[in-house]
């Protein structure tokens, strides 16, 4: 058996790199290999060590190529970086380019069957016989492409000391305890590890050890699931939804927790609905539909979806039906790049509709925010009888994130100004004699009172209309009755900004600068934070959580002299949005924008900070 | 002086929950007069009424175009949705997923339904969401001043738009083609018919799609029209004689010789009398070939085409609760804290 090809001297190693590197796999994809790189990232998530998945894949079912990059630190930096030090190639059409990516100093592991030009002097190299080893498996040929792509993760293992045990827990896990496919990756596992054993001189510097303080209370989770979990506690009754990527997981994960938790103990019987539409334009009709007879109503999509839903939602800000839209952003208009990340979509679902309108757009920063913000988002659609956006995206979405365990939501649902019969009975007496018209505005918030149909009160019906209507939800072609009633969404709009999530904020004496942010931009901006420090710049930093922003945007925009907005887009979105809402201090803002289609990098936000 | 004849007031005729026909009323017409889509909304009303339907649980939806401003017009008790052009089919599935108690009734024109709709009406079709889909078919565009639908006639002649060159969609046949289990065609110049159509529409558990032929008195009632009075009232060739007959009315039914009745969900039946040739409404052979004859000789082909009582409506099919999901409680819809707490132990 070959050993390692050595270009460069065998050497003692002088110093051991430990939980401080990243690691990308490079695959077909639709060759199993979302196992393999789900193994190998859970077990060193239950080592303890902070470690991120970013899964780079293309738009494709079966034979193009993808990359995982695994990112591992120590010091809990969870942003993508751009340098690889570990490199696992097992896709032919990219082995060239995948060694190249390797920084000077790195290892590849790589397939001996891969066609390999020429070998690198500053790295070193681990070829696998995987054919080899399949073969020695004997495992039916249909599955042998499968069990193929663990090879590297028993490889990986020894070379890079991950525990075993781990491995096969994960094992487990992922094949929810069925022993016949755990059992045949673990064998295909272990064979590896072994030949590793016998046959390989681990003289190369990366290392895992197992380490505390950082994955306590925590789980590793994809934010489509959270959000899916979010919605189930948050008592969500109706979903509809329309098969598109990156948003397809979250409505396919309420399906199996709703399946789980959400049937009526005595009858078995569910207690929502969730309804594959035949397009989003549909989906977002039937949650206007639901949300308007009262039932707490959500969708999920990305870009394309929302264009689509335009009218509709257009239609739900002026009629005022509670709706929860769930955005999950990717590239680009119809195909664009539906496998990657982007923040795009954020003009768009602000102002969406045609004639005047807003809406409230929550940014969840990680899966933990997803969860939470599930029921926020119902919350303030039932408080503000509005339509409301929750802008994830891919990174959040698709990939694995180390987050924050969920507690339970102990606030109770909001279910905003709806009126029984009873109530209705009693809406004169208390409220100065004036009676209940469907858009009148009797709390000065700008919020009327809604009845559900169905409501055994005569004077419960009212008809809903995007045509103009007075206060009392009769039919007006009156420039007045219009404009008072813009006036009041308006007012309305005001009230939501001291409802919606608060920004974060992290304020540093001494600091000038400052980073303005939002969504799954944070880990890059903490660790572009961090190495600004290093440089000798303090930065403080707020974290946007939601629009419209509220006033605490403008005290901190206030107190800087350069407030960076830090942005996953082209056109620098946020940054447009805060130069018409701050008009007095756009010369404190300085937009740094950037659309590739990958999460950014704390490198490139530093760059743009110190260049 | 002759003394005047004592006359006493002849008390006003009552449904079942004891109301007159004029509490089933809505706001105004503000459609043209003599406009077929008013006579729709009489029969509306007329037959809510004499069902008895409490309007708290009736909700109304259309899409867009003079056909949609109509629930306005009936049921001023029931909620009403004027919603999106062509978009009726989503907003009602939703609203009745929501709160599976409430009595769906839809009124959608030919543009709204065959042209921008034609999509979402397939679907609400294949899905059998339980609910009244009314189409008043005129053939052509109203409140956008005379354009052709897509049920316009070949061929056929309008003051602005012209010759009309393409073939026309035959909503009846588009429902029977994506699996409908209520299809009708009527004439809104037929009280009697529609009166019984639509009695036996609400009463049965699915979509039933009921096509009726609604002149356009201001942009298509001219002679040369399928879609005017005058050839309804001299062409209309009523398959059967139709008469509902109500879950509650005592009388037994013995079912003549020259009778069909046909059982629907809530006990009631729709009793088919036969006019000329025998008419079979559950065989779907039969209505696809009737409905395809009458439309290659343009024959004004009235009655219920097609009937199919037993398949399961959308919200049963969903196996949701008995209670209205709009209605559920915190306490219903929220899982305990233990269903978390094993789901987070599992990730």
């Amino acid at each position: 058996m070959s050993v390692t090809v050595q270009e460069a001297p065998a050497k003692q190693v002088s110093q051991w790199v430990y939980n401080d590197f990243n690691l990308n796999v490079a695959t077909a994809n639709g060759s199993g290999s979302q196992t393999s790189n789900n193994l190998l990232i859970r077990s060193l998530y239950k080592m303890g060590i902070p470690v991120t998945g970013k899964n780079l894949f293309p738009s494709n079912i079966q034979g193009l190529p993808t990359w995982y990059n695994i990112r591992l630190s120590k010091d809990g930096f969870l942003a993508r970086r751009e340098r690889v030090e570990i490199m696992i190639c097992m896709n032919g059409a990219t082995v060239a380019e995948d060694m190249e990516s390797v920084v000077p100093g790195g290892i590849i592991l790589y397939d001996d069957s891969l066609p390999v030009a020429n070998h690198r002097k500053d790295v070193q190299y681990y070829p696998m016989p995987v054919k080899a080893l399949v073969k020695a498996a004997d495992v039916t040929y249909t599955l042998q492409r499968y069990v193929a792509n663990m090879v590297y993760v028993g490889v990986a293992a020894f070379l890079l000391d991950i525990e075993m045990a781990e491995i096969k827990n994960a094992l487990d896990w992922n094949f929810d305890g069925k022993p016949k496919p755990i059992q045949l990756n673990w064998s295909m596992v272990t064979a590896a590890y072994e030949w590793a054993q016998q046959t390989l001189v681990n003289d190369q510097p990366y290392r895992v050890r197992r380490m505390s303080g950082f994955n306590e209370g925590t789980v590793l989770i994809d934010g489509n699931s959270a959000g899916a979990l979010g919605s189930v506690f948050a008592g969500f009754t109706f979903a509809a939804w329309y098969p598109i990527t990156p948003s397809s997981s979250l409505a396919e994960s309420m399906i199996s927790y709703a399946a789980q938790t959400r049937r009526e103990p005595e009858t078995q019987k569910a207690t929502y609905a969730i309804v594959q539409a035949e397009d989003e334009l549909a989906a977002i009709g039937m949650v206007i539909g639901a949300g308007w007879a009262g039932a707490r109503a959500l969708t999920a999509t990305s870009g394309p979806g929302i264009s689509l839903m335009a009218e509709f939602i257009g239609f739900g800000y002026f009629t005022e039906i509670p709706a929860v839209i769930w955005d999950i952003q990717r590239m680009g208009p119809s195909t664009g790049l539906p496998t990657r990340t982007s923040q795009g979509d954020l003009l768009a679902a602000y102002f969406l509709g045609h004639g005047d309108g807003r809406h409230p757009v929550l940014l969840p920063a990680d899966p933990t925010e997803c969860f939470e913000m599930a029921s926020t988002a119902f919350d303030l659609a039932e408080r503000l009888q509005t339509p409301v956006f929750v802008l994830s995206d891919l990174d959040i979405g698709m990939n694995l994130w180390i987050s924050k365990e969920f507690s339970y939501p102990e606030t109770p649902l909001d279910r905003g100004k709806v009126l029984t019969a009873q109530q209705l009975d009693a809406f004169k007496e208390e409220h100065n004699g004036q009676r209940w018209g469907r858009y009148l505005d009797v709390d000065g918030d700008g919020i009327p009172y809604r009845t559900v149909p169905g409501t055994d009160h005569p004077a419960a019906a009212y008809f809903t209309r995007g045509t103009g209507h007075t206060p009392y939800a009769t039919y007006s072609e009156r420039a007045s009755d219009w404009e008072n009633n813009l006036q009041r969404l308006a007012r309305k709009f005001e009230t939501a900004r001291s409802l919606v999530p608060a920004p974060i904020l992290q304020e540093v004496d001494g600091a000038r600068i400052a980073i303005l942010s939002m969504g799954s931009n944070h880990p890059a901006v903490v660790e572009a934070r961090s190495r600004l420090l290093d440089q000798g710049i303090p930065t403080s930093y707020l974290r946007l959580r939601a629009l419209p922003i509220n006033s605490e945007v403008r005290a901190f925009v206030e107190r800087y002299e350069r407030v960076y907005v830090v942005e996953n887009n082209r056109d620098g979105q946020l940054y447009e949005i805060l130069l018409t809402e701050l008009p007095g201090l756009s010369t404190r803002l300085v937009s740094a924008a950037k659309c590739d289609g990958l999460p950014l990098s704390a490198r490139w936000i530093t760059e743009q900070i110190t260049q | 002086m002759t003394a005047t004849p004592t006359r006493t007031a002849r008390a006003p005729k009552l449904n079942p929950l004891g109301l007159e026909k004029t509490a089933y009323k809505g706001a105004d017409s503000t459609l043209c007069n003599g406009c077929g889509h008013d006579s729709i909304s009489a029969r509306i009303i007329n037959a809510a009424w004499e069902m008895g339907l409490k309007q708290q649980d009736v909700v109304k939806f259309s899409g867009i175009g003079c056909s949609s401003k109509t629930p306005a017009y009936f049921l001023g008790m029931s909620h009403g949705f004027n919603s999106l052009h062509g978009r009726m089919p989503s907003v009602s599935t939703g609203a009745l997923v929501a709160n599976r108690t409430l009595i769906g009734i839809g009124v959608s024109g030919d543009g709204d339904t065959a042209s921008i709709g034609i999509g979402q009406f397939k679907h609400l079709v294949r899905r059998n969401v339980p609910m009244v889909y009314v189409v008043e078919n005129n053939g052509v565009y109203g409140l956008t001043k005379g354009q052709f639908s897509a049920t316009a006639d070949l061929n056929q002649t309008l003051k602005y738009a012209g010759t009309n060159p393409y073939m026309p969609l035959d909503i009846c046949l588009e429902a029977l083609a994506a699996n409908a289990t209520f299809v009708a065609r009527s004439f809104a110049g037929d009280a009697k018919q529609l009166d019984a159509l639509l009695k036996a529409a609400i009463a049965h558990n699915g979509l039933a799609v009921l096509d009726v032929i609604s002149p356009c008195v201001t942009f298509n009632n001219h002679e040369s029209s399928t879609k005017s009075y005058a050839f309804g009232k001299e062409f209309e060739i009523p398959l059967h004689e139709l008469s509902f007959v109500p879950s509650y009315d005592p009388i037994e039914i013995t079912e003549e010789a020259d009778e069909t009745e046909v059982k629907l969900h809530d006990g009631s039946s729709l009793v088919l009398k036969r006019l000329g040739n025998d008419y079979d409404p559950t065989d779907k052979y039969l209505a696809y070939r009737t409905l395809e004859e009458a439309r290659q000789q343009q024959k004004l082909l009235t009655g219920i085409f097609y009937i199919e009582p037993q398949t399961p409506s959308f919200v049963d099919t969903l196996q949701i609760t008995d209670t209205p999901l709009a209605q559920l409680s915190q306490a219903q819809t929220r899982p305990s804290r233990e269903a978390l707490a094993q789901l987070m132990a599992k990730l």
